[in-house]
């Protein structure tokens, strides 16, 4: 012993070889979500009724057991179960009911649910699917659109098009070790075979082959284990998630979140044996640079260059890292997922970084808002601490790092770097004015590195997989990939992790599936209080650092929210700055004052008593804030309402001159009438009315006082025949 | 100081491992969360203990009390209904079912009835967007919660019927 490749080796081996003993491989397995979106939609009672009737059976060969979340949150919970050679089989929306048939037609008798089965209702059911990677990497022709070529040799071999399925999927990571831009690939499904093929003729070979002769082409099949390998044989056959590319979010719905064996079997740990084996803190930092990886929470910072400066400028021997996971965005959630449903990746990557910059104490920073984030992090923390991975002398290589897990306690500007350190001291959440940039003065100063989790979640994968493997993913500014939280009146609500360089477009309509009911996209809102609304018009631009800066919204964090036209932009962006003014520390008087002097003014237009001037009051408001304000905070407070401004000036002006809101959401300015045909006089509307202003007898027409009506909105909900409108 | 009230003892020895630390001012949120965990609010009296306990001025504890949202100075009710005010639940709604539970209890954001039964809160977003709007009763959460739906949540809280969504 003594070096850490050996303790490594040992540490993997005997937690395959416990794998073995357990016998799990030949069990059947099943799989419950368990983070707190799974919970919130009850998975809960799903794990008590699988395991009463595990217990109940008798069998000892079915094991249940626990995972993240995937990110399929509409459909959620989701119950996957796996049973020994057969097709990993993944259901929906599962209550009580649902899991007693399961359990008797699937578990016991071997047959699966297909009313039950994840995505079945968007999914017609063919014999094959075929995912090509559509990474513009893997074109051996760029000229070729790969999916209507596969569609002509299929056609062409006789193969009925209602029986094989072709599908441009996301970049399954094969490309790292080997050619680049000569090949392509693809996986088919339910086999899960991956062919690699440079020519036509070797793709007529290949569809030959496998589906008229039913036999692998073992020439151009590949075995190597490429990276998202895992995550793809489980879900890979599910639309939402073959067009996406998990690198980050690889472990998340696969392993056991608190099983440190389960991240270890899937390599987890290795980048750091690595790393400690070759015993050169330098090559790392020059690594991550090399990697072209930029800092996830929103400012997009090379993180290469950030741990470099750390240890550049300063000679001071104690240095600190902090994993800020104070993830404040309303609307963003992927950190929550990633800490829930992967905790072990986020330590080990602030381990690397530690050991580059010689750190020795980390801290996490994590919302109090995300009770199971941290109860997952304690039990990593005292896993990787019992394992030797955190601690003194890690890994038998000498180096000492241990983490501390510090609560924020509900206060959105701890997520800027500066009031972060100060919550972390202890002490009120105010920022200060930077430089000193917290690498050369930060926690109790000393110099400090502040990674966002996405970032760290990178870092295991570049080390282990290779910075040039890493930066030929993405655009030439923005490397790898990025994980979006889907939300608002999209159908498919959920975490997306595409390469940056995807449009919103492919986002919102070939992942998201589109609008809910139909409904018309009015814009796309990114990066939360401090990004802005994107129109409709403008959704063919690509997600990257520089693209989205120059349409005037940000990556920000990750958040998405998706508006249709039921969604009024005056109200939407009176909802930000409510939300800044709220979180604005006090500190600095541009944005404390001037963010509630622009409230007032967007108030009193979506009241109806807007003025024209108020436009440009707004704007030359807005951009003073932005100018003279301390923190990020304030600086980026007044985007949601100048890029609303700027993109849909028409509406603010509806409101203004004609005291109308289109989209029917400002009380002030719409009425509500009951329509005299439709009503049956059923007094519902009536009796719930908080302030009794409907009047009517039974059976018969009922009408609205409008001088009491507050414009609550009940008589329009309750109403069963449709017959209050709002006008 | 004359000190009325003990803290727990949980807490005491939680204060005393500090204590040992370097940097052990830093715990001082660490530590407000606990007595808020389990006494339910910041009581004047708990904040000066915690002053004098951990060495720090009077001043700073209630200026971090005060600052972080997440602190209550008030006793909440045997309920805390948490409405998640976060840009998803606000496009899919939340504003409504506010509206719903304060005109359904008769009392504001912010307040508690007068059984002490209830109180009515607002949240920072919860991170399930996915399934807005999303509310906290207590340590449960709820999603896809519509007006409708609040007299019925209401009720079965009060009853204390086992809640199945």
């Amino acid at each position: 012993m003594g070096n850490p490749g050996s303790f490594y080796k040992q540490l993997s081996e005997s937690y395959h070889s416990e794998y073995i003993r357990s016998g799990l491989l030949k069990k059947i397995i099943i799989q419950v979500g368990s983070a707190t979106c799974e919970k919130a939609a009850g998975s809960d009672l799903v794990w008590q009724e699988f395991n009463k009737l595990i217990r109940a059976s008798g069998r000892d060969d079915i094991v249940i057991k626990q995972t993240g979340c995937t990110g399929r949150c509409a459909r959620e919970p989701i119950v996957g179960v796996f049973s020994p050679n057969q097709i990993p089989i993944k259901y929906e929306k599962i209550t009580v009911p649902k899991v007693q048939t399961i359990f008797q037609d699937h578990i016991i008798g071997g047959q699966t649910v297909p009313e039950l089965v994840l995505d079945k209702k968007t999914q017609k059911r063919y014999d094959w699917v075929i995912t090509t990677c559509s990474s513009r990497r893997c074109h051996f022709d760029k000229e070729t659109d790969l999916k209507i070529l596969l569609q002509d040799h299929l056609e062409k071999n006789d193969l009925d098009p209602d029986t094989v399925r072709v599908f441009h999927g996301g970049c399954m990571g094969l490309c790292g070790r080997e050619k680049v831009g000569k090949q392509h690939i693809m996986m088919i499904f339910p086999e899960k075979i991956i062919y690699r093929f440079e020519t036509e003729s070797q793709l007529d070979e290949i569809i030959q082959s496998h589906f008229k002769s039913k036999t692998i082409a073992q020439k151009y099949q590949t075995k190597t284990d490429f990276i998202t390998e895992q995550f793809f044989s489980l879900y890979g056959d599910v639309a939402f998630f073959n067009k996406q590319t998990r690198l980050t979010l690889r472990n998340c719905g696969l392993i056991d979140p608190e099983s440190l064996g389960d991240y270890i079997r899937n390599k987890g740990y290795e980048a750091l044996s690595r790393i400690l084996e070759q015993n050169n803190p330098e090559k790392v930092i020059e690594q991550v640079m090399a990697s072209g990886l930029r800092g996830r929470g929103g400012g997009g910072y090379p993180t290469g260059q950030k741990w470099k400066n750390a240890v550049t400028y300063t000679q001071d021997p104690q240095k600190y890292i902090v994993c800020n996971a104070d993830e404040g965005d309303p609307g963003a959630f992927m950190d929550r997922s990633a800490l829930e449903g992967d905790p072990f990746i986020i330590i080990e990557g602030m381990t690397i970084g530690a050991y580059a910059i010689g750190a020795s104490q980390g801290y996490i920073y994590v919302r109090a808002e995300y009770p199971l984030a941290i109860q997952r992090l304690e039990n990593a923390i005292e896993k990787a601490r019992k394992n030797n991975l955190l601690g003194k002398n890690i890994m038998n290589s000498g180096f000492n790092f241990d983490v501390e897990i510090r609560l924020g306690a509900g206060a959105f500007v701890c997520g800027e770097e500066t009031a972060l350190m100060y919550s972390i001291e202890g002490k009120r959440g105010q920022p200060r004015i930077r430089p000193p940039y917290p690498t050369q003065s930060g926690l109790w100063g000393h110099p400090t590195v502040i990674n966002n989790v996405e970032t760290l979640a990178n870092i295991p994968t570049i080390l282990l997989y290779g910075a040039d493997w890493f930066s030929q993913i993405g655009t030439p500014k923005s490397k790898g990939t990025k994980v979006f939280a889907l939300a608002g009146n999209v159908k498919n609500t959920g975490l997306v992790e595409v390469p940056m360089g995807t449009t919103l477009r492919e986002i919102i309509f070939d992942i998201g599936g589109g609008l809910l009911e139909g409904r018309r996209l009015k814009a796309v809102q990114t990066g939360g209080p401090s990004g802005g609304c994107i129109p409709e018009s403008q959704i063919d631009t690509t997600v990257d650092y520089e693209s989205l800066a120059q349409i005037g919204s940000i990556m920000g964090s990750g958040g998405m929210i998706i508006l249709d036209d039921r969604d009024c932009i005056v109200a939407t962006a009176k909802y930000f700055l409510e939300f800044t003014q709220n979180e604005s520390c006090g500190k600095c008087v541009p944005c404390r004052e001037g963010t509630l002097r622009m409230l007032e003014i967007l108030e009193r237009i979506s009241e109806g008593n807007g003025v024209p001037e108020d436009l440009d009051k707004l704007e030359r408001l807005g951009n003073l804030i932005k100018k003279t304000s301390l923190c990020g905070l304030g600086q980026t407070a007044p985007n949601p309402v100048l890029s609303a401004l700027k993109n849909f000036r028409d509406e603010f002006l509806l409101h203004i001159d004609e005291k109308t809101c289109p989209a029917k959401k400002c009380s002030k300015l719409i009425k509500y009438q009951i329509i005299p045909d439709k009503c049956t006089g059923c007094t519902l509307c009536a009796r719930r009315c908080p302030v009794s202003c409907i009047t009517g007898k039974s059976r018969q027409v009922h009408i609205i006082q409008q001088e009491k009506c507050i414009k609550c909105g009940e008589c329009y909900n309750v109403c069963k025949f449709d017959a209050v409108s709002i006008i | 100081m004359k000190q009325s009230i003990e803290l727990d003892s949980k807490i005491s020895n939680f204060i005393e491992s500090c204590l040992q630390k370097p940097n052990h001012k830093s715990y001082l949120i660490a530590v407000l969360h606990k007595i808020q965990q389990h006494y339910g609010y910041l009581s004047l009296e708990h904040m000066n203990m915690v002053a004098h306990r951990l060495q720090v001025p009077t001043s700073m504890v209630s200026g971090v009390a005060t600052f972080y949202h997440y602190f209550r100075l008030k006793p909440r009710g045997k309920y805390a209904i948490s409405i998640c005010l976060g840009t998803a639940c606000f496009v899919k709604g939340a504003d409504k079912v506010l509206e719903a539970f304060e005109t359904e209890l008769g009392i504001k954001m912010g307040e508690t009835t007068p059984d002490g039964l209830f109180s009515l809160e607002n949240s920072r977003c919860l991170g399930v967007c996915a399934l807005a709007p999303v509310i906290t009763i207590n340590e449960r959460i709820f999603s896809k919660v519509t007006a409708q739906n609040v007299p019925g949540l209401i009720n079965k809280v009060k009853m204390e019927i086992p809640m199945t969504e």
